[in-house]
């Protein structure tokens, strides 16, 4: 870590700093990077904390906070990189407020590496929540699920999170707490005050028969942490998992369309529009693609499969030809010979 | 700007016909008189009558103006509402104008997905007007927001005094639909999240006119917040001001706006709209903290023994939403009321490390009397985006130039400081000339690239945001290392 300035909300790392350490340096502050970045390493069958901070800006991670407080590439404020022409560039700076020339830095998020090497990454900093409290509806369907996220996302109560467990998947997280069925989470955080009032009110827009539990403390963050990191499908095996991303009302449409043809599990995060997709045989790209565009449109990434599957598959979404050439002329401009990760994107 | 292109002014009526076959009507504007409408922008110090206006109504039509202009070389500036406060829609004498105001409506409002699509020209403010009734807004608030589009928002990334908490546009849009220069549509994003791709969303926010066209914007909106209260807090000193906004935040608290306003700021607010602001502290303060009530009397008690430590002077704390307006109105009539007591004033917009605002303030106090102007000064404080605004009189000769080489050396401090050139009103033509100050050589080269990816032939808004244009092919040059060609065997054309 080069500078860390708690009062100015800013931090800057050498690309390789791992994120682990970045992460406790910043809760000694109680400050964290609010975009909840999520750890593949246990989905992929490695060890936790291993990914660095310029893995985390090349990936473009975020986490279930993704729809509140938005992605990698909502934070990141500059950059220095070395592009494919081995020529030094840098792009932002330091500040939150900055409109001085392209914005290089969100072209460096997800772009997994292909178009420069990233050097030094500066990102804007926030205050961790004080606390927080999860609302846990139990046992409802996938489209009823969806539908009572989006009455939460569209109260006054600030949800952070809300997530959908089918009863298989829920089984698998939090030590049992949601055994017994489905559960659809609703994660409220904040000041003491605020959220225990938010609570109440989240309640009231849901009637006041309806059933909850509530899950607080060290227990919650334990649930969202399952959820950011997919824990449910770290099973070890080379199941293809798919994350896909989509309008928060239509993916559960996709999925059910999905299981006529094929076996998979699933569960939602960002109010419905990610899921995560395990499939029990192949991986089913066309007709997963297929059916993405005809429920209006998104994509789905391959982030788990065999190495065979892999190679045969493309991984990203693949785009419409105008957008794909333009991809193309964008990474000549970085890498013209081509030699960054070759093969993947433009 | 660019040498205006002898062979395109000599075809301009062939132009103006040709525009007319693709968008019939009253979309093409040639007569001198009423081209004076679009002759400028915000910076209205700069002015030039464009080649012709175009106002197409539909995408398709401005797929086909882009294809014609790109096959011909022609050149074209693309104006939204013409709010720049930098020049970035500035015409130029041999571009088409191409005005997207009659992309003026609302497409869809979808509150499953707390979404609305909207036509570029929808005013920001008409967005949010399309969803209040139900309890919703759309968070950026660019103090231009009664006129200035959806689509200028996205050019500029244009942000406002909620930022720091609800973000700037790059952070509200979800997705657009645009055109390049070769007539091509594409769509980025759209109600999901995240890009397939590449973040190509990211680089159209805030690329100035200078990447495509924008002809539709989904954006994100947001329930209201339940309340919002504000605090007015004096300080005898710009330092200890600073420290109060550094020891908030420090406390973990994200206000959804903090303004500071300095001493000649706030005497002529008060003087245009006796606000009751306190006329003998050197900072000026306003907080507003907006939520669930009891989160916001929760934090207004914090903030208030903050502001004591730090020894403010006065604090007011406001007990309805009349008398929260009543301190916002002094900083909203910031402008104009310095405009009462000077001829002209010239708006400046940096961003600096707050921590550096004394520094700043000091510099620039020096630079007033080095000048012998005057300038008023008034601080996005939670994110650090100042507005200086530097008091001159263009009636005299020579002061606009004074004006101009005051406002360079403030941007200068800016940068020496750890900060930038433009918080939030864009390069345009007014900070181009300094982007070296900024950026080498290598930097300016790797943006112009993406431009070339977007716009090979540099006919997009030229002339805004980069000092010296460089043909692609040049930027694309080889290395060569002692006389040596890489793959010597390869034929090059």
């Amino acid at each position: 870590m080069t500078l860390y300035e708690p009062e100015e909300l800013v931090l800057s790392a050498r690309a390789g700093t791992p994120l682990s350490e970045i992460e406790k340096m910043l809760a000694e502050r109680g400050q964290e990077l609010a975009f909840e970045p999520m750890d593949f390493g246990p989905l992929l069958g490695g060890a936790a904390g291993r990914g660095t901070i310029g893995g985390t800006l090349a990936a473009n991670l975020s986490g279930p906070r993704r729809i509140r407080a938005g992605a990698a590439r909502d934070h990141i404020l500059g950059i220095h990189a070395v592009s494919g022409r081995g020529e030094a560039f840098k792009s932002g700076g330091r500040v939150v407020k900055n409109v001085t020339g392209y914005d290089l830095s969100k072209v460096m998020a997800g772009s997994w590496g292909t178009l420069a090497v990233a050097t030094d990454v500066t990102f804007k900093v926030l205050p961790a929540a004080e606390t927080e409290t999860t609302l846990v509806l139990p046992g409802l369907y996938d489209d009823a699920a969806v539908a009572a996220m989006a009455l939460a996302m569209g109260s006054s109560a600030e949800v952070s999170g809300a997530a959908h467990l089918p009863e298989m998947v829920a089984a698998q997280v939090g030590e049992g707490a949601l055994a017994g069925g489905a559960a659809t989470l609703l994660r409220i955080e904040g000041f003491g005050p605020s959220v225990d009032y938010r609570v109440k009110h989240l309640r009231e827009a849901f009637g006041g028969d309806a059933r909850f539990d509530e899950i607080s403390g060290d227990r919650s963050k334990a649930l969202w942490r399952a959820v950011r990191d997919c824990l449910p499908f770290a099973d070890g095996s080379q199941k293809p998992v798919w994350r896909m991303s989509m309008a928060p009302s239509e993916a559960h449409k996709a999925i059910m369309a999905l299981r006529m043809a094929a076996a998979v599990e699933v569960f939602y995060d960002w109010a419905g529009g990610l899921a995560w997709l395990r499939m029990e045989g192949e991986p089913e790209a066309e007709l997963l693609r297929g059916l993405i565009k005809k429920f209006g449109g998104g994509h789905a990434t391959l982030v788990r499969a065999s190495v065979a599957d892999r190679a045969a598959i493309p991984v990203f979404e693949p785009q419409p030809p105008a957008l794909a050439a333009l991809s193309v002329r964008l990474k000549e401009q970085f890498d013209p010979q081509n030699i960054l990760n070759p093969g993947r994107m433009g | 700007m660019p040498t205006p292109d002898a062979a395109t002014l000599r075809r301009r009526a062939e132009i103006i016909a040709d525009m007319r076959q693709i968008v019939p009507g009253e979309g093409v504007v040639d007569a001198v008189n009423e081209m004076r409408a679009f002759e400028s922008d915000g910076l209205t110090a700069y002015r030039q009558l464009p080649l012709v206006v175009v106002l197409p109504e539909t995408t398709r039509q401005v797929s086909k103006i882009l294809k014609y202009c790109d096959e011909r070389d022609i050149r074209v500036v693309p104006r939204g509402s013409g709010t720049s406060l930098s020049g970035g829609a500035l015409p130029l004498e041999d571009a088409v104008l191409l005005v997207m105001s009659r992309f003026n409506e609302i497409l869809e409002i979808d509150y499953m997905n707390r979404v609305v699509v909207a036509q570029p020209g929808v005013t920001n403010l008409g967005i949010t007007r399309a969803v209040e009734d139900d309890g919703f807004y759309y968070a950026p608030d660019p103090s231009s927001q009664i006129a200035c589009s959806i689509g200028g928002n996205v050019a500029e990334n244009s942000g406002g005094v909620h930022c720091l908490k609800y973000g700037l546009t790059a952070n509200n849009v979800l997705g657009i639909e645009m055109v390049l220069m070769n007539g091509e549509v594409v769509r980025l994003g759209g109600k999901h999240l995240d890009s397939e791709g590449y973040d190509l969303l990211g680089v159209m926010t805030g690329s100035e006119g200078l990447l495509g066209v924008v002809t539709e914007v989904t954006v994100r909106i947001l329930k209201k917040p339940e309340t919002a209260r504000a605090l007015l807090i004096g300080f005898p000193t710009s330092e200890q001001g600073g420290q109060c906004v550094a020891d908030i935040i420090g406390a973990g608290i994200i206000p959804g706006g903090m303004e500071m306003m300095d001493r000649p700021a706030i005497h002529a607010a008060e003087d245009f709209v006796h606000a009751g602001y306190p006329l003998e502290c050197e900072a000026l303060l306003i907080v507003e903290l907006d939520g669930p009530g009891v989160e916001v009397d929760h934090l207004i008690g914090l903030v208030e023994a903050i502001a004591l430590r730090n020894d403010s002077t006065t604090c007011r704390i406001s007990t309805s939403d009349q008398e929260r307006l009543s301190f916002w109105a002094g900083r909203k009539a910031a402008f104009p009321a310095v405009g009462r007591i000077s001829p002209d004033y010239y708006c400046m917009d940096g961003t600096i490390p707050r921590k550096e605002l004394p520094k700043v303030l000091a510099g620039m106090r020096s630079l007033s009397e080095q000048y012998g102007l005057r300038v008023a000064n008034v601080f996005h404080a939670g994110d650090g985006n100042l507005h200086p605004l530097i008091l001159y009189d263009a009636n005299k000769p020579g002061e606009l130039e004074k004006a101009e080489g005051f406002g360079a050396d403030i941007l200068r401090l800016c940068v020496k400081v750890g900060g930038v050139l433009t918080g939030e009103h864009g390069v345009g033509v007014e900070k181009r000339d300094l982007m070296p100050e900024m950026f080498s050589e290598a930097d300016l080269d790797q943006q112009m690239r993406v431009k070339c990816a977007f716009d090979p032939n540099h006919l997009l808004n030229p002339g805004k945001v980069f000092p010296q244009l460089r043909r692609c092919a040049e930027l694309g040059r080889m290395h060569i290392h002692a006389g040596k060609m890489p793959f010597p065997d390869i034929p090059r054309f």
